[in-house]
């Protein structure tokens, strides 16, 4: 046999298969939806409404069609084939055109709504499109949160689809998919706009503090006091959610109740982000790096909504050097624009799906500490069956490097784990599985017993 | 295999991260071996460096066996087994339309896959009449084999390569078989198994047989001098463990072992209870204990399999207890069947409590019933669940069974 001591390793996977011709036509009818869409942008009339809703239709039936030619004949079994090789999922020309294209929504969507049509003399442009729905919906005109909600739930929807295809032999994966699905849909959307309709007002019941930053501002709290019987179950139940619901599930479960089932960002993450998920950074440095900005993120978002509540009560809004008014702005600015959702999302093609509930969502941050320190989940380690090839780590979203445990027979107890399963369907060996059990609830991290 | 399926890259695959030698004071060294000197203590390197030790660990894992067979040096003949092999397989995959893998182990399933993933045609010759003949029951072979077939696999089975034949510029053309094709390919996988790699141990005075010969604290017959993993053999293996195991839990239960002797707690090599497992496609296989499928004295076979998913147990068992689990498409819970085997508990019991060794995911669906129903059918003994299975009940029995023995 021929043996090459010295051969120079071309290790990097350069194959892709290309896409068939089915596929081409999938892609082909999503490229024409844009377009129509991008026509319908430039001038509104009855036919750009047309051309709007062709668009939508023509780009849902792409991206399904794509997903079902895509894994038709693949066998139930996850096969991450050319995942390294191809532009889109490998930091590639494509994954930047792509990011920049993400990042330069937000922007807009952000902080020029204008650009977008947004007027209160009568939207123009892409918002002016959704008008009519956003009048049968809930009689007004739209605005840029509208048509962001439409994009964004139209987005775990499709893509969810997608996913629901590749991971078809999971019955993990299709229920928590179709869970997200559901409350972003449902809790998400429809029911905030139906309030809104119906004059109450309107609140995603699901979307809890300190994710939801803003729930102990001034216009919020007031907005649920001067709401009526309902306006007042939405406070009770938002407090009800932070103290007691929140705190039993994550203790039965882990926080996987809330990050990969029920969460908006965390739906987008595991459906649009699922192709992108690789590529989050699983060394030690990154963790390092993780642990602080991510605590650094819930110091500032205890510290804001404490001076905010101050203000509240006392009606002070000065408390030593620190301006609650000031830096509600901040945060709302840093955090809640520019981290969750230029960064959070836009980023995606270049550092993974999940840069926001990794480095900082501060929800995650509560509720990992509570999963690292009081939760009967963990990751079981299947004795010594892990053969180190790295799976695991690679399609962890979080970055965790599972690794490192599996091979060690240790189980995985880490406050970042959002339960999403992934490493143990990806995993060839049988080594893991995600379980709650309470009798070694402080021994979770110990090593298997043998 | 993953890198070359676009799964990982490089740098995905390696185990630990580069600071990881500095931090925990390993001198990595990238060099190569040429020289032992027992009596001096020093070993000498390619680069021209020598390195005094103390106590010296012989790791030198395996290389790919190879058949004495024409054109077995032909360009285009290729093992799996080294980095080298893998960049050989990348730079020659553009130009391949069809190969031959030559062996029906695991490594063979791997390349077929491989290959399977960048569209080349591959023709698998396996010289007995199924995948991993030693461990799998016929109708196990049957579930691989189908399966691999589905996947456009062109399976020979009972059939053996003779020869390779020139394309008259130094490779491959075709291959010839023990039926008398000649099969046309520009590649051919050669995974007929390892065997210890030992070239250069020549004249260092370490006895050799097929490994580096140890005895049961991995010791060589030259003081301070030990052999771990794929390259040792031990003088007396453990009832049912063979002398040469290459697998890589051994490598790294050995490692524990030999740091320990070496940290000053002499430290006998015990593997215990056999287990192994590999992927054949989509499939999953794992197995625990005694599995042979050619039964001895007092044993029997107790065999459940799926109508129609790709999905099988196969528990060996006597009435003294059962000895082995063997599961395709059903992930084991591998210390429940450990103790199982270990407290050698009857069948009937084993299998009224199989809930506690299922590994798979939640929510996935649950086949007990459906075996304790076929155990029914087989034997006419009925037999009640007495376990669901979650986390703590499989704790409490282990902690339970542990406690019995320890
Ligand atoms: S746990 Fe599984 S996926 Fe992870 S390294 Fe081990 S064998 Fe590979």
């Amino acid at each position: 046999m021929i043996r090459f001591p010295d051969y120079s390793l071309s290790l990097t996977p350069t194959y892709t298969p290309g896409i068939s011709l089915t596929q081409k036509l999938w892609v082909t009818i999503g490229f024409i939806g844009f377009f129509a869409g991008v026509i319908a942008i430039s001038g509104y009339d009855h036919a750009g409404v047309f051309l709007l809703t062709a668009s939508l239709i023509l780009i849902s039936i792409s991206i399904a069609g794509f997903s079902f030619s895509l894994y038709h004949h693949q066998k139930s079994g996850i096969k991450n084939n050319y995942t390294w090789s191809r532009s889109l999922s490998n930091r590639g020309i494509v994954s930047w055109v792509l990011a920049l294209w993400i990042t330069g929504l937000y922007i807009l969507l952000y902080f020029f709504p204008n650009a977008l049509g947004l007027s209160e003399s009568g939207n123009t442009g892409l918002i002016r499109l959704f008008d009519p729905l956003s009048e049968w919906i809930k009689h007004k005109p739209a605005n840029q949160w509208f048509v962001y909600g439409v994009f964004y739930t139209l987005a775990i929807l499709l893509f969810g689809v997608k996913f629901l295809r590749k991971y078809k032999g999971n019955r993990y994966q299709q229920i928590r998919t179709v869970s997200v699905m559901f409350f972003q849909l449902c809790f998400a959307f429809l029911i905030p706009e139906i309030l809104e309709r119906l004059n109450q007002p309107s609140m995603d019941l699901k979307n809890m503090w300190p994710l939801n930053y803003y729930f102990f501002f001034d216009w919020h709290l007031d907005k649920l006091r001067s709401g009526g019987t309902l306006g007042l179950f939405m406070l009770g139940w938002g407090i009800a959610m932070i103290l007691i619901i929140s705190p039993i599930l994550t203790y039965f479960f882990g926080k996987r109740w809330y990050c990969s089932w029920v969460c908006g960002c965390g739906g987008l993450a595991e459906t649009a982000g699922d192709p992108f998920r690789h590529l989050s950074d699983n060394s030690l440095k990154a963790w390092k790096i993780e642990r602080w900005l991510i605590h650094g993120v819930l110091v500032f978002a205890l510290l804001m909504t404490g001076l905010v509540v101050y203000t509240y009560i006392t009606a002070h809004s000065n408390i030593l050097f620190l301006n609650s008014y000031a830096i509600r702005e901040w945060y709302g600015f840093f955090i809640g624009a520019i981290f969750s959702g230029v960064i959070g999302v836009g980023f995606y093609p270049l550092m993974g799906s999940r840069v926001w509930c990794r480095f900082g969502c501060p929800m995650a941050a509560i509720l990992g500490l509570q999963q690292r320190f009081f939760s009967r989940f963990r990751i079981t380690t299947n004795g010594g069956q892990c053969i180190s090839c790295g799976n695991c780590s690679t399609y962890c979203e979080m970055g965790i490097d599972v690794r490192h445990y599996a091979q060690r027979g240790q189980n995985i107890v880490r406050a970042s784990c959002v339960g999403c399963g992934i490493c143990a369907s990806v995993c060839p060996r049988g080594v893991l599985k995600l379980e709650n059990g309470q009798v070694d609830l402080f021994e979770r991290t110990e090593v298997n017993i043998k | 295999m993953y890198v070359y399926m676009g799964h990982m890259r490089w740098q995905d695959i390696i185990p630990y991260e580069a600071w990881f030698w500095e931090k925990n004071k390993i001198n990595l060294v990238k060099d190569l071996v040429t020289k032992i000197e027992p009596q001096h203590k020093t070993i000498s390197t390619a680069s021209g460096a020598h390195y005094q030790y103390d106590q010296l660990i012989i790791a030198t894992g395996s290389s790919p066996k190879t058949l004495n067979i024409e054109g077995i040096n032909l360009d285009g003949v290729t093992g799996l087994h080294a980095i080298q092999d893998l960049a050989y397989l990348e730079s020659r995959s553009k130009q391949l339309k069809k190969a031959v893998i030559v062996g029906g182990g695991l490594i063979g399933v791997e390349l077929a896959e491989m290959l399977h993933s960048r569209k080349i045609a591959v023709t698998h010759l396996v010289r007995e009449n199924g995948f991993a003949s030693s461990v799998l029951s016929k109708e196990e072979s049957g579930i691989v084999n189908q399966h691999i077939e589905h996947h456009g696999i062109d399976l020979r089975l009972d059939t053996e390569i003779i020869k390779i034949q020139d394309n008259g510029q130094g490779s491959v053309a075709s291959v010839t078989t023990t039926t008398g094709e000649d099969i046309e390919c520009q590649l051919v996988g050669m995974a007929i198994g390892v065997k210890p790699k030992l070239t250069w141990l020549g004249g260092s005075g370490i006895e050799v047989n097929i490994g580096v010969l140890t005895d049961v604290f991995l010791k060589t017959n030259v003081p301070d001098i030990f052999a771990i993993g794929d390259c040792a053999e031990l003088r007396n293996p453990d009832a049912g463990r063979k002398a040469v195991e290459p697998i890589w839990y051994t490598g790294r239960m050995m490692g524990e072992t030999v740091a320990k002797t070496i940290c000053g707690i002499e430290t006998k090599y015990q593997p215990g209870i056999w287990f192994n497992s590999a992927k054949f496609f989509d499939i999953e296989y794992q197995s625990y204990g005694d599995i042979n499928p050619i039964l001895s004295g007092n044993q029997s076979i107790f065999f459940w399999k799926h109508k129609i998913a790709s999905k099988s147990i196969r528990i060996n068992y006597t009435l003294n207890g059962v000895i082995g689990f063997s599961a395709l498409g059903i992930r084991l819970r591998q210390n429940v069947c450990h103790q199982w085997i270990h407290d050698k508990i009857m069948i009937e019991e084993v299998l009224a409590q199989f809930e506690l060794a299922v590994f798979d995911a939640e929510f996935s669906k649950k086949y007990a019933d459906k075996i304790r129903n076929a155990y029914f059918e087989q034997t006419g003994k009925l037999i009640l669940k007495k376990a669901n299975g979650r986390y703590d009940q499989v704790y409490r029995f282990l902690k339970k069974a542990k406690s019995t023995y320890t």
